[in-house]
């Protein structure tokens, strides 16, 4: 019996959430790298609050896209290592849906994973509670988005032995409207000013790059296979 | 089609039948893993095309890719996936399937033993008949099949030899690139010169 387009989108995030847990060490590696950046900074700064206070949503948004770049190279590397992506690109599910469900399943252990973390750095860096909620929804569409341009970025460059650098010129440049507009929304948040159009175009943003992104993403894929 | 600087498979033309084997053999180069790649749409031809029933595998790509079962050279298993969840994850995506059929598969290729086993343990030979057992476990009508018999000893050589046998004697093709000869009584051959 032939397998729907839910049904093969949910195997392969099975496929990759198992794989992720598999090996907690590339699991745990970004959180820990967002987790010890961030913390270093209050440390650096010798208890000056409102210096950390100013500077704590550029230093929590930096830290998120780094660490979220860790983890980016993997994405369709380890695959097409191994041979298994030509076996995906080839269950006759089409690319596209492939592309979606793993970079969907990145995003799961990654951007939602930072997204829990956030309010404990968010005390460390000495962000108000209130502020919790503005931060943590910035981040769920930022870390989202984020995985969108890396999948293209990570297509592109699965071939190449040193891609990851490549991978870092390539989406850090597409990542910049993000790091404006979430940085932006958190400090309006922590000065009590509304954020709702920072976040609105952070979410316009977002689907944007859910919409348009995994077309690309699965061409650059198919392009480095053949 | 250009690899590299090397031009391979100029004016190949094959036609497959059902219950027919495609036995392609040559030097190493000139190009049957291309051809392989070719037929199965991972690769495009820069001229011809590759037909599936009268119609271009272009236009019918995830139809055609469905009825498909391809086994690189290399096992393509997720060294940290027993070999049951590597075959659950990928016939998986191409139809529904109990795990009883899988080790029903895997016991066929006489790899009964490895289902449980991460695919990093097993050796290249029983990695060689995990891959085997996906193939079987997919059902599909054509089998693609870059050396099959690499890395396996003479009982595994035999297994193989029976599936190719049983597979042709239900309907099905394959295209086979080996060294060695393949059976059946439908074989044509392939022979790619430098």
């Amino acid at each position: 019996m032939n397998v729907g387009t839910w049904e093969a989108l949910i195997l392969v995030v099975r496929r990759e959430l198992c794989l992720s847990f598999r090996r907690p060490d590339q699991l745990l590696q970004p959180l820990v790298f967002f987790l010890i950046v961030t913390t270093l900074f209050p440390l650096g700064l010798n208890l000056q609050l409102s210096l950390l206070r100013d500077m704590a949503p550029g230093v929590l948004w930096v830290a998120a896209l780094l660490s979220s770049l860790l983890s980016l190279d993997a994405l369709f590397k380890s695959d097409a290592d191994d041979g298994t992506l030509e076996q995906l690109a080839l269950c006759g599910q089409g690319l596209t849906l492939i592309v979606v469900a793993k970079t969907f399943a990145h995003w799961l252990v990654t951007g939602v994973a930072l997204v829990l973390v956030s309010p404990l750095v968010g005390m460390a860096l000495e962000i108000p509670s209130g502020a919790f909620a503005t931060m943590m929804l910035s981040l769920g569409f930022g870390t989202l988005t984020l995985s969108w341009l890396g999948a293209i970025g990570a297509g592109l460059t699965v071939g190449l032995k040193r891609g990851n650098v490549l991978l870092s010129l390539i989406v850090l440049p597409l990542a910049m409207p993000l790091l404006i507009f979430g940085a932006g929304a958190t400090d309006r948040a922590i000065s009590g000013a509304g954020a709702a159009g920072a976040l609105y175009f952070l979410a316009a943003l977002c689907v944007l790059t859910c919409t348009l992104a995994p077309f690309a993403a699965s061409m650059a894929v198919r392009i480095t296979l053949e | 089609m250009w690899r590299g600087e090397r031009h391979v498979l100029k004016g190949v033309s094959v036609a497959l039948r059902p219950t027919q084997l495609l036995h392609v053999s040559g030097p190493n180069g000139t190009g049957k893993t291309t051809l392989l790649r070719v037929i199965c749409g991972l690769l495009r031809p820069e001229q011809g095309k590759v037909a599936w029933r009268g119609q271009s595998i272009s236009s019918i790509r995830n139809e055609y890719q469905a009825t498909l079962a391809y086994a690189s050279h290399e096992p393509a298993l997720k060294g940290d996936l027993t070999a049951l969840e590597n075959l659950r994850f990928a016939v998986g995506l191409k139809r529904r399937v109990t795990d009883l059929e899988l080790r029903g598969s895997l016991e066929r290729t006489g790899a009964a033993a490895c289902a449980d086993l991460p695919a990093r343990v097993l050796s290249a030979g029983q990695r060689r008949r995990v891959a085997m057992a996906r193939v079987l476990a997919m059902n599909a009508s054509l089998w693609l099949l870059d050396e099959p018999y690499t890395n396996l000893d003479a009982a595994g050589a035999l297994q193989i030899t029976g599936l190719l046998q049983s597979h042709v004697d239900q309907g099905g093709m394959g295209l086979v690139v080996a060294h060695q000869d393949l059976p059946g009584r439908d074989v044509r051959r392939l022979e790619l010169a430098e």
